[in-house]
């Protein structure tokens, strides 16, 4: 069976991966974390923003909204980080000198991301029963306040599993980076297991990357199921029944 | 219960339309300070459009709303809107605070209370309505008839000058219904102006001290509860009152 050893060398060769894992813990995780965690910050902040002007009652604000997250939900990552990250290298190594590949690529990854999270931002606070911000008004709160106090902290709630979703997109979009020429410390999980493929011409340093990316996904994963079942059932008491209402006053018996 | 920061309300020919839909057609109510109005009348007939628009929830096309014979159209209107509570069918308290944050947030955020005293002026309100041992529960685990404690405790807080009342018992269980209209008994006994839109007649003929009877945006008659219940002067009155007695 030949060809099957030979398969299994290809996917399996324990060797190899056993050789790039150290490297992938040291340098290619907090590289990756690096870029997810960032442009997912960024991105909920742009998204936070967006999804308010996407709500509001200015037309002018909503449109401005729309257009945004028509563009970048609507072209593909690898697109939008090459213009960014290529287009705008030279600009930034004039103005501050350096060359890191980070911080355009943290940009277009924000300017991607929250394109997504403005939307999902958006469907939250827009699930918000009419009531929350009547009530709100009624006593005297302003339109910001009452979004920013009642209606946006129960919007966002609603949505914290679809945000997670948004995160494990974030960390898989995240190895499309390596399109921006990275040094040998700043590469992350894929470019790590994509070169040591590359030097030995075997495949296992990519599955080793592959379940790099799963130890991060699948637990966030579970996490949005475990989000997801609590948001639905989190009612712990039973409603109880009324029985400090006091018979008293004319209105008792009409 | 203690006496309230009470003052007159007038509604004057107030109109309002949306599109081509005119849901008001020239009201005019007036609530003497101290006093409670009920407002009746068949659904869609601009109830609680109109307590929306006398607390410019919504803006009316035309006409005057005076507090305390002072036009307040000109007004910033959150700042009448601190001056009038309102009360919901559906509650409407907030479901990611407590009980006691939910009667405590507008004293903090608006009237700037320090947190501990804005606490303590809720669990003095909840008291009063039955419910400061609840304070720290949240809304989805209060019954309705409870819920609606809060959400009138919640409007108290803020010291009105007049109290609206939108239906408030429509959405309890019949056997919840009782405690809140007990409540809002005590409040109008406690010389509190009120506004009260309901189905009750049993609350609105002997708490009340004007009835208001609307139908497609028009006051069709109004009085003394007596008057419009053992002598209404209009068919539409009339039929109403046959339909819900």
């Amino acid at each position: 069976m030949d060809a099957l050893d030979q398969l299994l060398k290809t996917f399996f060769d324990w060797e190899a991966m056993a050789a790039v894992v150290p490297n992938m813990l040291t340098v290619g995780l907090p590289n990756t974390l690096i870029l997810a965690v960032s442009s997912g910050v960024l991105g909920c902040i742009l998204g936070m923003i967006l999804a308010v002007m996407g709500t509001s009652r200015n037309t002018a604000l909503r449109l401005l909204s729309r257009i945004y997250t028509d563009i970048f939900r609507g072209v593909p990552a690898i697109v939008i980080i090459l213009l960014i990250g290529i287009g705008l290298g030279p600009l930034i190594r004039e103005l501050t000198g350096s060359t890191n590949p980070f911080p355009l690529g943290i940009l277009a990854l924000t300017l991607m991301a929250s394109a997504y999270i403005g939307e999902i931002f958006r469907s939250g606070i827009q699930s918000v029963e009419k009531g929350q911000l009547e009530a709100s008004r009624a006593l005297g709160f302003s339109y910001n306040s009452s979004m920013q106090l009642v209606v946006i902290p129960q919007g966002v709630r609603r949505v914290l599993p679809a945000l997670v979703n948004q995160f494990i997109s974030l960390i898989k979009d995240s190895s499309l980076i390596y399109l921006l020429g990275l040094l040998a410390s700043q590469r992350e999980i894929f470019r790590i297991g994509n070169d040591a493929a590359a030097n030995t011409g075997n495949l296992s340093p990519l599955i080793a990357a592959a379940v790099m990316y799963l130890l991060l996904t699948v637990p966030l994963t579970h996490l949005v199921n475990y989000i997801d079942k609590r948001l639905r059932t989190g009612r712990p008491e039973k409603p109880q029944p009324d029985d400090a209402a006091a018979l008293i006053g004319k209105g008792a018996q009409p | 219960m203690s006496d309230f920061a009470a003052g007159s309300l007038t509604g004057k020919n107030l109109h309002l339309s949306f599109g081509s839909n005119h849901v008001l057609r020239g009201i005019d109510l007036h609530v003497e300070t101290g006093t409670t109005a009920s407002v009746i009348g068949p659904s869609g007939s601009g109830k609680s459009t109109l307590l929306r628009v006398m607390n410019r929830l919504i803006e009316p096309d035309q006409g005057d709303i005076l507090l305390d014979g002072r036009s307040v159209l000109k007004d910033n209107p959150d700042e009448l809107r601190q001056r009038i509570g309102m009360v919901f069918q559906q509650f409407n308290l907030f479901p990611h605070k407590t009980v006691a944050d939910n009667v405590s947030l507008a004293l903090r955020k608006l009237r700037k209370l320090p947190a501990e005293q804005a606490r303590a002026e809720a669990l003095a309100q909840l008291d009063l309505v039955g419910l400061k041992h609840k304070a720290d529960a949240r809304p989805a685990n209060l019954s309705g008839g409870q819920q609606q404690r809060v959400a009138i405790a919640r409007a108290l807080a803020m010291k009105p000058e007049v109290m609206f009342f939108d239906e408030a018992t429509s959405a309890l269980d019949p056997e919840l219904v009782k405690g809140v209209l007990a409540l809002m008994a005590d409040l109008a006994e406690g010389g509190m102006t009120m506004v009260v839109v309901t189905h009750e007649m049993g609350f609105c003929r002997n708490v009340s001290d004007t009835v208001t009877f609307m139908d497609a945006g028009v006051v069709v008659e109004s009085g003394p509860p007596e008057q419009l219940f053992t002598n209404p002067q209009t068919e539409r009155l009339q039929g109403f009152l046959s339909d819900v007695l």
